[in-house]
């Protein structure tokens, strides 16, 4: 088991409580005013883990993370930094550094400066400091940028400079809020893969925060998907697209058909669901976890074939009857929505194999069956929490 | 502005343009300029060029040929090299003292949410807002009944009376105190604060990171409300006529002695103090603009 590189042991923040007290309840539970933009989060980060917070706006990533960096001082709860609490430490006692959205680079000091800043702080014979910096920043790939201002470079060559300037001086946890926030399309991806690269190659913990689960899934080892101020599960990247535990999670990363369904009792490691319009589908006890309430039964719309008749799909796969309401090309593949018996809607996305042009693909109003393996099931619970979409709404975007 | 007005726009070419627009928007808004330029200048001028009057009788009112005597002997007037000497250690002291009051006091203000903020920000207009003489007559009225009871003995004899150098330096530091959190404050403003937050997340504490990364990005503001404060304390006359007592400022002077005489060497201060000025202003334009762009990412 790796070292813990942070800890935090019930987080909390409040804002807005009544002035002069730093939280009006003992245990930082709500009161009537103010809100709770972070609510007793309990989290490791292991040591040189690429660990990411994920959530929609608003949902506290900011918050965590300044609180980690000292700008914020939580309402309850505490911080550990490698096994030490900093939770009342000023942020220049940290051993941590942080890439701010905005890159916040010093607009009177020159690149070469701003990235030597934290090294000047600290005492670092002017040799060294030279040596330093101009590794990083040929790690970050700006050299002979040194004495430019910040104004004379791009939004990307901001981004590194920003994040030279905090790897230079090797801390324990790097913070990321949204680094890649303000670049195009383009230099996103590119600086994904590069940012990737460097903390690999300097093997320092990374907390990175986004609200782009695509650039969560990519760079991460593990990820927090954060809502109202909690995070709803946490795990690797395919662990969380494959086995969302809840509605949230499962509609935050990429798209899901999630199907209101009653337990029907289970046998030879299955479990079997009743969906809305009464056909029974099979899902792995592996998957159940201690769901109680109503729960809904979930498939990634790219798990499912089409069929034109039941006897097509596979032995022991789930399948489901539906009529093709709407059809649109996109390429790589097609998307299909599918309307079951009971009116619900199944979104399938078709790989444009086998059915390649135009004239091949199925057509709006066809009857289809649907089949998928049982293996990519999962389970959520319905009712409680939030759901950020529905399944219209779900059908509509995708 | 006059140069993209004096060249027509390259849309005349295709299309002719009235001629009584394009007359007026060639010539219109450079002569508006000039003549609004040299309504400014015409004093000053005025000024500068009787400073070389070879003038006849005590007053120096009407053109009699040029000299440079007088600018041999710049301060040669009874009073004058006193005057001018008090004038400059004022305006030095209570720029300094203000200058660096006012700067903290316009950080407080934008940067911190604390009991009293809005009323403060409003009473700190009072003084720009209150006319001179009032301000002038009250502070008199204070200064006065200091010395008298029940405040007699109170405040120590010669803080705020007998009036002196001491009262004109409070008042001017008041109402200059004024000025500079204005001027600070809208500096202030337009201050990312995460630039701080930078700062301190690199390891510098909190006056550090002031002298590293506040300091030097507020700046111009500090040397805009310097200069504002020093030009404010030195020509100030009417409330330092309240307040002075028999110590007399330059302008105190200037006014106690037209009443016999008009020497040159009120045109050569004045001169000097206008070229000082200038080159005052023009250097803190071209520092500001170098040294603290504020656009920031
Ligand atoms: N200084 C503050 N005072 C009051 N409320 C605040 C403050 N900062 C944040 N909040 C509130 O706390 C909640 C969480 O904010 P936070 O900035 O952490 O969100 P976020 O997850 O970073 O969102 P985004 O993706 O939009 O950056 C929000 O509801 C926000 O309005
Ligand atoms: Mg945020």
């Amino acid at each position: 088991m790796a070292d813990v590189a942070v800890r935090l042991t019930q987080l909390t923040k409040r804002f807005g409580d009544p002035a002069g007290r730093r939280s009006a309840t003992a245990d930082g539970s709500p009161t009537a005013e103010g809100v709770t933009a972070v609510d007793h989060i309990d989290l490791e980060v292991e040591d040189g883990e690429f660990f990411s917070l994920l959530g929609p706006s608003g949902c506290g990533k900011t918050t965590t993370l300044r609180m980690i960096g000292g700008f914020e001082q939580p309402t309850f709860g505490r911080i550990e930094l490698q096994g030490e609490d900093v939770t009342w430490l000023p942020p220049y006692r940290r051993n941590v550094n942080t890439v701010f959205q905005n890159y916040a680079l010093f607009p009177h000091l020159s690149v070469f400066e701003n990235v030597a800043f934290g090294l000047r702080r600290r005492k670092v014979p002017i040799a060294e400091v030279k040596r330093r910096v101009s590794e990083m920043l040929e790690l970050v790939e700006l050299p002979g940028f040194e004495r430019r201002k910040p104004s004379q470079i791009s939004g990307g060559q901001a981004q590194r400079v920003a994040l030279a300037r905090a790897l230079v001086n090797k801390p324990a946890v790097l913070l990321l809020d949204e680094p890649l926030g303000a670049l195009d399309l383009k230099l996103r991806r590119q600086m994904q893969v590069e940012l990737k690269r460097i903390q690999e190659e300097v093997g320092i913990t990374f907390i990175y925060v986004t609200h782009d689960q695509e650039e969560a899934m990519t760079m991460s080892d593990r990820i927090a998907v954060m809502n109202r101020g909690r995070y709803e599960q946490l795990g690797d990247p395919e662990v969380l697209y494959e086995r969302p535990r809840t509605r949230f999670v499962a509609g935050f990363l990429g798209v899901s058909n999630l199907l209101p369904a009653t337990m029907d009792g289970q046998a030879d490691g299955y479990a079997a669901f009743r969906l809305g319009d009464g056909t029974t589908v099979r899902v792995p006890t592996t998957v159940l976890e201690d769901q109680s309430g109503s729960v809904a039964v979930g498939v990634r719309p790219e798990k499912i074939r089409m069929h034109e008749t039941d006897q097509a799909s596979p032995p022991g796969f789930n399948s489901l009857g539906g009529t093709i309401v709407d059809a649109s090309y996109i390429g790589v593949s097609t998307q299909y929505i599918v309307r079951m018996a009971d009116g619900r809607r199944v979104t399938v996305y078709e790989q444009n194999v086998e059915r390649a042009t135009k004239s091949e693909l199925w057509k709006t109003g066809e009857q289809v069956v649907l089949a998928w393996s049982p293996d990519h099931c999962f389970v959520v619970e319905e009712g409680g929490g939030a759901a950020p979409e529905s399944d219209e709404e779900l059908n509509a975007v995708a | 502005m006059t140069a993209t007005v004096a060249r027509p726009p390259r849309m005349a070419r295709t299309r002719p343009p009235r001629s009584v627009g394009r007359l007026i928007s060639r010539w219109a808004l450079p002569v508006l300029t000039a003549l609004a330029i040299g309504y400014l200048l015409i004093p000053v001028m005025v000024m500068i060029v009787f400073s070389f009057n070879d003038y006849q009788g005590k007053f120096n009112f009407i053109w009699n040929g040029f000299t440079i005597d007088g600018w041999l002997h710049p301060f040669e007037w009874p009073g004058l090299p006193g005057s001018i000497t008090n004038s400059l250690l004022i305006a030095f002291v209570s720029t300094a003292v203000s200058t660096v009051l006012g700067t903290l006091m316009g950080l407080a203000l934008t940067r911190y949410d604390f009991r009293g903020r809005g009323p403060m920000n409003a009473l700190i207009f009072l003084p720009m807002a209150t006319p001179e003489i009032v301000m002038g007559s009250s502070l008199l009225t204070l200064f006065i009944g200091s010395a008298l009871p029940p405040l007699n003995g109170v405040i120590p004899r010669g803080t705020f009376y007998p009036l002196g150098l001491q009262t004109i330096l409070i008042a001017h530091i008041m109402f200059n105190i004024s000025y500079v959190v204005v001027t600070v404050k809208a500096r202030v403003a337009g201050f990312d604060r995460h630039l701080e937050e930078a700062a301190m997340d690199l390891g510098a504490d909190e006056w550090t990171t002031f002298r590293k990364v506040t300091l030097p990005l507020i700046l111009p503001g500090v040397i805009a409300a310097a200069l504002l404060a020093f030009s404010l304390s030195i020509d100030d006359f009417v409330i330092t006529n309240f307040v002075s007592g028999t110590t007399n400022t330059f302008p105190i002077w200037v006014w106690g002695i037209i009443k016999n005489a008009l020497p040159v060497q009120i045109n050569i201060v004045g001169t000097i103090i206008f070229v000082l000025a200038v080159g005052g202003v023009a250097l803190s334009t071209l520092r500001g603009g170098g040294a603290a762009p504020t656009r920031i990412r």
